[in-house]
């Protein structure tokens, strides 16, 4: 793995999308190549206006994406394990998921994938840990009652099954999670320690999040974060525009 | 690339590059339009899988909804309280020359007049959209003659009446109909006015108190029976004392219903309040403070001699008084320079001064849900104006309907 150190939130969220952008614009996707980023689930689909919103105002709106190519799982389908199972079926359809983006739990999970999930799961109805239902309540008006108990998550195995995956982790509260997840074993109580097992997963935190981790394994990786940064290395000028546009640089890769 | 809108067939287009004027702020969002209504962008992602026909680079404009003035007597050398035979291209010269001032929807005033302009001018004015042939018109603004002798202002003496002895009726018979008239300037402490109120308001007209000499009593009063606007604060009405604060004191009144607000006119010219004046108001209600120009025929044009009603007034630079004195009588400033102006006086922010040349008078009308918002689902009339709030492009129904024409000034 790659263990990418920033020293706060921002930065290690700038690292992150450009390595995205970079990733994006090296595949060259068309018509008929489609470059599949896969996120995880957040809300619970009972609350239909904060997840297409949050989705929506965070990420849709600032890009050109059309809307057929957005695929989330619906949790008020009739149907639920079928649901899940057309899920499944869309990503081999669109050629696999490319890159998979996502953040850990404080618990280590990843997605809906609670403590105790299977690491080859496959995308299905889970039940929520009191731990995210309390976490969930903020949409819900703090009305524990009225919090959804189940959501559609894709599986850990689903996600091992991405080309490439990325984990983001910042601030203190997260910083046991990654301790698990990268300096101790295999383990379905911190599902995300299943990347361990994964030949390119990339982990981008911040100073916080390392909080736990030995400082032989914080000083190694800050030492290689020089190389690191070609990865995020803009691969044309901005002021190339559309056919103007030169061959991108040969991307680092190491 | 194929897009499925289910709803509707009508282009859609995306204003980007811009900050829009919602939910009270200057926000970074793009602005969506289909079939002259603002469109909800995340429900055409989701519910319809659309996107966007056309995408317009706003070039980093500030989008406001479009001005909306409550008190416009003329300009440009038409006077609505003159009953001449083109009187409807009067009106349409005027709708058509203040798109360029912001506004998209107005309301034509007529000062105090004999019957007979009443009878022959109302039924020319009609409610109307708005569109590339002009702004909108909403419906009259009735100023007078039901009004104080001791306030008439500008207004002309022989034609001032009182409704004593057959209160609503006589205000009918004077005016003909109310048919198109959507706002009643009176005084409130002409006898029987309480019941006139009630039946105007009963009929969904805007009562507005002005050229008046009541105190603060008989105001709430007015307020209780239905009065809900203040013409022009400060002019034609007795001074704000602090034992007796008149009409100045509906602002921070305590007797007003529940769940009401009452609204005030002001003309931030510059000349009818000192800044001070203009300020002390913000500060004491900024809720209902409404913009208008109360602008005269005048407006416009270069300064010398024009009518008002039935009198001749005289201009120069920004002042207009009657002919040969020192009154004043309406203005000849434009609503995107009041915009300013009160920007400048009171120190606000853009978005306050923005929205009370539009959603005040457009919540003053109980017409907020389609005018004088870019919340989703209301007329798509806006207006594209640059940092220093002069405005570079009027859209009504999401039609361009004027532009700032950059290549000579």
């Amino acid at each position: 793995m790659k263990l990418i150190i920033l020293e706060t939130y921002s930065q290690a969220s700038e690292w992150a999308a450009k390595y995205i952008r970079n990733r994006i614009v090296q595949f060259g996707p068309g018509p008929g190549r489609f470059f599949t980023l896969g996120l995880p689930t957040g809300l619970p689909r009972d609350h239909p206006e904060s997840y297409h919103s949050f989705m929506w105002n965070n990420f849709f709106k600032h890009i050109d994406i059309s809307p057929e190519n957005v695929h989330i799982l619906d949790g008020n389908a009739p149907d639920l394990q079928a649901e899940c199972d057309t899920f499944e079926e869309k990503i081999k359809a669109a050629g696999g998921i490319e890159l998979f983006v996502g953040g850990i739990g404080p618990d280590g999970h990843i997605a809906f994938n609670e403590p105790g999930s299977s690491l080859v799961s496959r995308t299905r109805v889970k039940t929520l840990a009191m731990d995210t239902i309390l976490a969930n309540a903020r949409f819900f008006d703090g009305d524990l009652s009225k919090v959804p108990t189940m959501a559609l998550t894709v599986g850990v195995g689903t996600v091992m099954d991405a080309r490439e995956v990325m984990i983001l982790i910042t601030g203190a509260h997260k910083a046991f999670a990654l301790y698990k997840a990268i300096e101790d074993g295999v383990n379905h109580m911190w599902t995300v320690s299943a990347f361990q097992q994964h030949p390119n997963t990339v982990f981008v935190c911040d100073e916080d999040a390392t909080l736990e981790l030995k400082v032989k394994t914080v000083k190694y990786f800050k030492g290689l974060m020089l190389v690191h940064n070609k990865l995020v290395e803009p691969l044309y000028s901005m002021k190339e525009t559309g056919a103007e546009r030169s061959q991108p640089k040969k991307p680092y890769s190491d | 690339m194929p897009s499925n809108k289910s709803v509707s067939d009508a282009p859609i287009v995306q204003f980007t590059n811009c900050r829009i004027l919602r939910d009270r702020r200057l926000q970074r969002e793009d602005l969506w339009v289909r079939d002259g209504k603002i469109l909800n962008p995340e429900k055409l992602f989701f519910d319809e899988k659309g996107s966007a026909d056309v995408q317009l680079n706003c070039k980093g404009s500030i989008i406001a909804p479009g001005f909306i003035d409550v008190q416009i007597n003329g300009g440009f050398g038409v006077d609505f309280s003159l009953a001449t035979d083109d009187f409807k291209s009067g009106i349409d010269l005027v709708s058509q020359k203040i798109l360029s001032h912001g506004v998209t929807s107005f309301c034509p005033t007529l000062v105090t007049s004999p019957p007979s302009v009443y009878h022959q001018v109302l039924p020319q004015i009609s409610v109307r959209n708005g569109g590339a042939h002009g702004a909108g018109i909403l419906g009259a603004h009735l100023e007078g003659p039901f009004i104080s002798r001791e306030k008439k202002g500008a207004h002309p003496e022989h034609c001032l009446r009182t409704f004593e002895a057959g209160a609503f009726q006589d205000l009918l018979n004077t005016y003909g109909s109310l048919d198109g008239v959507r706002i009643v300037t009176l005084a409130p402490e002409m006898k029987r006015s309480s019941e006139v109120i009630q039946e105007l308001t009963k009929r969904g007209v805007c009562v507005s108190l002005g050229h008046s000499v009541a105190n603060l009593s008989q105001a709430e009063e007015a307020v209780q029976h239905g009065a809900t606007f203040i013409t022009h604060l400060f002019n034609a009405m007795l001074p704000f004392h602090h034992r007796d604060p008149g009409i100045v004191g509906l602002l921070t009144s305590d007797k007003i219903p529940a769940g009401r607000r009452v609204f005030y006119g002001m003309i931030s010219d510059g000349i009818h309040t000192n800044p001070a004046a203009l300020r002390i108001a913000h500060r004491a209600h900024p809720k209902g403070l409404v913009l208008v120009t109360d602008a005269i025929a005048g407006m416009g044009l270069a300064p010398g001699r024009h009518t008002l009603g039935q009198q001749v007034v005289e201009i120069d630079g920004l002042n207009t008084y009657i002919a040969g004195t020192k009154t004043l009588s309406g203005s000849v400033a434009t609503m995107d320079t009041c915009v300013r102006h009160f920007q400048e006086a009171t120190g606000c922010s853009v978005e306050t001064a923005l929205e009370a040349a539009s959603l005040h008078p457009a919540q003053l009308l109980g017409i907020e849900h389609s005018k004088g918002t870019l919340n989703y689902g209301s007329d798509a009339d806006f207006l594209m104006l640059n940092d220093s709030l002069y405005v570079q492009a009027t859209y009504i129904a999401g039609q361009e309907v004027w532009r700032q024409d950059t290549s000579g000034m």
